[in-house]
């Protein structure tokens, strides 16, 4: 028994070692976004203004839309017909930013830089949690600062799974890190709690269930919103250049080098959409381990109230963009109110909030 | 403001029937005020109630109702946390009364609220379930005159005949499992119909959950028993130590069985950093189903209930029970038997009082009452005097304070098994006039003074809390659950397409085929399967040179096609 405690301990300790690391590492490799951010200033293009104030026709005569040329079925395949795409009248034809680096070789670099210490850092950060995992011999979820240890290596995940399947998504990285860097500060600092035993209450299989795709959950949910956030911002970016405005220099250095408004709020609804589905699978499987726990399915408990609360909000939120009059920047605002209960939820509801998920550790 | 449209607004205009019904989303009735009498206004107030913009701001009025109750204490969950906030807040309180905030989900606002939002979703499911059957007993909608205008577009020449390119692509499309015909010149085709299929369910699954949840909570039972180990239960009401019922539960809804606790179990870590953390707990029952129904033997754990009939019992706390003797005055032995004492910390330093209400005489002979005050370490180490040291019983000890006096249990005023009303006990003292305390061990016995009588430690019994729940229609909340996710997935992650193919023959005489999709937002898949499907045809309808071009002009005008 003490040999295995001994272990444990160690354990526990090598865990600590590899999250404080995973932050120095998530530190370089935030000051590389900086750099790419910074090196990217140097291009202006300008490519948004240029779509918005050269060709004023294409955007409100819908007789001659602008068309854009794909090639069908790859490469090979030169004979064969290509399909032409045409956004839908009435849309804006702002091409997409090129990215952090702005096409700027040297940004670009620091850029990849960035990626591979987010990479390592990732891999790291995991390694912390599982070393966790194993010094407490359970799922390492059992309090606040596992679940947040736990929830910044997946959302990190997340993003690198989207870069893997070559999705435009590298424009997260500096959001992300630096997101990243807060909740892992806030996890050494205020939430640290000694690794320890669960309670019976949480032995359950259910544990590995709920907690997984809540966790998985948030951190999507979160991704949509970083990019929700820059929707906004970019939306009244590319207000402003239609209407004859002028961008600070920040704002069209910066602004300009995103995605196109349509793409970051498309973006944000396949994330928010892709996962509600599994957020509503995630309540009901509470609902499942609560009947088999505390002899009620659904008992108002404020954890449970808040679950329900983001859910009918991520449910209003879809329902506004099949809505008239909602679509837009108004059901961009009902995303982020979403994902403001998700995160009261989490944080508000641990520490102000007493309920039956007294599990917060802090 | 971007979009990233359904086909409405200018693209339907341009469309016509097209792209019509793509969905069955409702169409938003004009802000515009009835105008005919009584009929007039209901039937303006239905549709407004069934629009997408009403169901919209009542979901979201729903989220703002239910915050209240998650941070205001309600008498649902912790009535005790209520009283302590009517103590706290006496003018805001009878405020909070009048709007049923102490009981947000059952209130009648917010009833009120959701109610509205599921007859609005009723009136919304029934016309859009018939107005899909007709789309799909219909057909898909023929090709528009100028496919250049759709979202994804291709074209090519080929030498094939157009009877043969548009059979082909009628096949091809079959095979893909589009429903597709030929209307006109033209191939119409959709896909996709599992999108709506899953909305309408999922909309559907939500009344199924919302009717089972009424109903359990108007049939629902809920009951606590303490048990100390040897002692039974049996499902009647005034064998509850508290009971709460639904509005609709009678007490011939209750399950007839009944269980003894033949012992409690619990496990800790015994070293290592997590010392004294749980392990297990752990409650052998003997159970019987019915009046007369056969004992069978059980184990119940935290997050393992019993399950007899609709009820389930649920293993929800534990604690020791040491066993004492008191004896009176006269030697008589007046209370004999198990007292369950409240766990304190998670060592399970446990206190309560042992009451002597009847029997007890004192060293004269006068009738009197007994209040101890029991104080319990199970695990005490030297040194450490206040609190246990393990949760286990490793080394027990009793820690007594008596007092005699009137225990007011006759008062009428509700009081707690486990506090000691002291304002009319006196304390008995010790020899130096201090008020009498004792730490016994199992066996050894204090003396009360002058004669009083005694109280022996004899022993510890550990006692389990039971919970015993019913709750019926949970079973169809689970349906309604599962056809929620299974239809959201279909909803969220099926696309609803068309696509048409239309094959001519040009003023030269050769074959012009186009192809064009329509999704219900722009999808990069709809360009893409278009492509593939291109592809395919290309194959057995093989281009032709066009007459005047320059292959490598990628960017073609989208009116070139028509031209030729
Ligand atoms: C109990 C409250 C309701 C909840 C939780 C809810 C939830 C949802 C969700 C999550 C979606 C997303 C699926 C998608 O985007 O395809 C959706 C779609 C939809 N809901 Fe509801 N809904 C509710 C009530 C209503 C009501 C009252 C109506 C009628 C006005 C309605 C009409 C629709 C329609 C037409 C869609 C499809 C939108 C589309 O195809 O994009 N819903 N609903």
């Amino acid at each position: 028994m003490t040999v295995a405690a001994a272990t444990n301990e160690h354990l526990a300790s090598i865990s600590n070692v590899l999250i404080y690391s995973s932050m120095a590492v998530y530190t370089l490799a935030f000051f590389a976004y900086i750099a790419e951010w910074l090196f990217g200033s140097r291009s202006k293009v300008g490519r948004t203004a240029a779509a918005l104030t050269d060709r004023p026709e294409a955007r409100r005569t819908a007789g001659a839309p602008a068309v854009t040329v794909k090639k069908a079925g790859g490469t090979a395949v030169l004979e064969r017909p290509e399909v032409v795409v045409r956004s839908a009248a009435g849309a804006r034809d702002v091409p997409d930013g090129p990215g952090a680096h702005g096409g700027d070789e040297q940004g670009d670099l620091y850029g990849r830089i960035a990626i591979s210490l987010t990479v390592l850092a990732f891999l790291v950060e995991l390694a912390g949690v599982v070393a966790r995992a194993a010094s407490v011999q359970r799922a390492p979820w059992g309090n606040m600062y596992e679940f947040n240890i736990t929830f910044s290596t997946v959302a990190v995940g997340v993003y690198l799974v989207l870069l893997a399947l070559r999705k435009n998504v590298r424009w997260l990285g500096l959001f992300l890190t630096t997101t990243v860097l807060l909740d892992l500060g806030l996890a050494v600092t205020v939430l640290y709690t000694a690794s320890d035993q669960l309670v019976p209450a949480l032995h359950s299989y259910w544990l590995y269930i709920h907690v997984s795709t809540a966790i998985l959950c948030g951190a999507v949910f979160y991704v949509g919103a970083v990019a929700t956030i820059l929707y906004l911002f970019k939306d009244a970016y590319e207000n402003k250049l239609a209407g004859g405005g002028k961008p600070g220099t920040f704002a069209d250095s910066v602004l300009d080098r995103l995605p196109a408004a349509a793409s970051l709020d498309k973006f944000a609804y396949r994330v928010n959409a892709a996962v509600f589905p599994l957020w509503t699978f995630t309540i009901i499987a509470g609902a499942i381990w609560a009947g088999d726990a505390w002899g009620r399915y659904w008992g108002w408990d404020p954890k449970e109230t808040w679950s329900f609360i983001t859910w009918v909000a991520y449910a209003g939120y879809l329902h506004a963009r099949a809505t008239a009059g909602w679509k837009g920047r108004k059901a961009a605002y009902l995303a982020l109110i979403a994902f403001g209960c998700w995160l009261f939820n989490y944080y508000g509801v641990n520490i102000f909030v007493s309920g039956k998920h007294s599990y917060a550790g802090v | 403001m971007s979009k990233t449209t359904a086909p409405d607004g200018p693209r339907d205009q341009e469309l016509g029937e097209a792209g019509s019904q793509l969905s069955t989303v409702p169409e938003e009735s004009s802000p515009g005020g009835p105008t005919l009498g009584v009929i007039g206004w209901l039937r303006w107030f239905w549709r407004q109630l069934t629009s997408m913009r009403v169901a919209l701001l009542l979901l979201l009025l729903l989220a703002l109702a239910a915050i209240p109750g998650s941070l205001i204490p309600q008498t649902g969950t912790d009535i005790t946390k209520v009283a302590e906030f009517r103590k706290d807040h006496p003018t805001l309180s009878p405020a909070y009364d009048r709007l049923g905030l102490f009981h947000v989900y059952s209130s009648v606002w917010f009833s009120a609220i959701y109610i509205l939002l599921f007859v609005s979703l009723i009136g919304c499911i029934v016309p859009r379930t018939w107005q899909f059957v007709g789309q799909l007993r219909g057909r898909p909608p023929g090709a528009p005159k100028r496919l250049t205008r759709l979202p994804a577009y291709t074209t090519w020449r080929t030498g094939a005949e157009p009877e043969e390119v548009r059979e082909a692509a009628l096949a091809l499309l079959k095979r893909k499992r589009f429903r597709a015909h030929l209307a006109g010149d033209a191939v119409a085709a959709e896909k996709g119909y599992l999108r709506e299929v899953g909305n309408l369910a999922f909309h559907m699954a939500l009344i199924v959950m919302l009717v089972a949840f009424a109903w359990g909570q108007l049939f629902k039972s809920e009951g606590n028993k303490l048990l100390v180990e040897g002692n039974g239960f049996s499902d009647t009401l005034i064998d509850y130590d508290d009971f709460k019922s639904g509005n609709l539960f009678t007490t011939d809804d209750l399950t007839p069985f009944s269980f003894t606790l033949d012992e409690f179990t619990g496990t800790y870590e015994t070293s290592g950093p997590n010392k004294g953390t749980a392990r297990t707990f752990e409650a052998a029952l003997t159970y019987a189903e019915g009046a007369y129904g056969k004992d069978r033997k059980t184990v119940v754990r935290v997050n393992h209930p019993l399950e007899i009939g609709d009820s389930k019992v649920y293993l929800t706390a534990h604690g020791y029970a040491p066993v004492v003797t008191v004896r009176d005055g006269k030697g008589d032995v007046v209370f004999s038997g198990p007292v369950p004492l409240l766990p304190l910390d998670s060592n399970v330093t446990s206190s309560g009082v042992i009451k002597v209400l009847d029997g007890y005489r004192d060293a004269q002979g006068a009738t009197d009452q007994l209040g101890i005050k029991a104080f319990l370490l199970p695990t005490y180490v030297a040194g450490n005097e206040v609190s246990s040291s393990f949760p286990a019983l490793l080394n027990p000890v009793l820690n007594l304070e008596p007092y005699h006096g009137d225990l007011g249990v006759d008062s009428g005023i509700p009081q707690s098994v486990y506090k000691l009303d002291k304002s009319h006990m006196k304390g008995f003292e010790d020899d130096k006039g201090r008020q009498l305390r004792k730490n016994l061990r199992p066996g050894q016995t204090m003396e009360l003074p002058d004669g009083a009588g005694s109280v022996t430690y004899e022993g510890t019994k550990e006692w389990a809390n039971f919970q015993i729940t019913q709750q019926p229609g949970s079973g169809w909340a689970l349906v309604g659950a599962l056809g929620a996710i299974f239809g959201l997935a279909g909803s969220l992650f099926i696309q609803r397409r068309r696509v048409w193919v239309r094959a001519v023959r040009g003023d030269d005489g050769v074959t012009v085929v186009e192809m064009a999709g329509l999704g219900r937002s722009e999808s990069a898949k709809v360009p893409e399967e278009l492509g593939e499907l291109a592809g395919t045809l290309y194959d057995q309808a093989p281009g032709v040179a066009e007459p005047d071009d320059d292959p490598s002009d990628v960017s073609v005008p989208a009116e070139g096609a028509e031209q030729q």
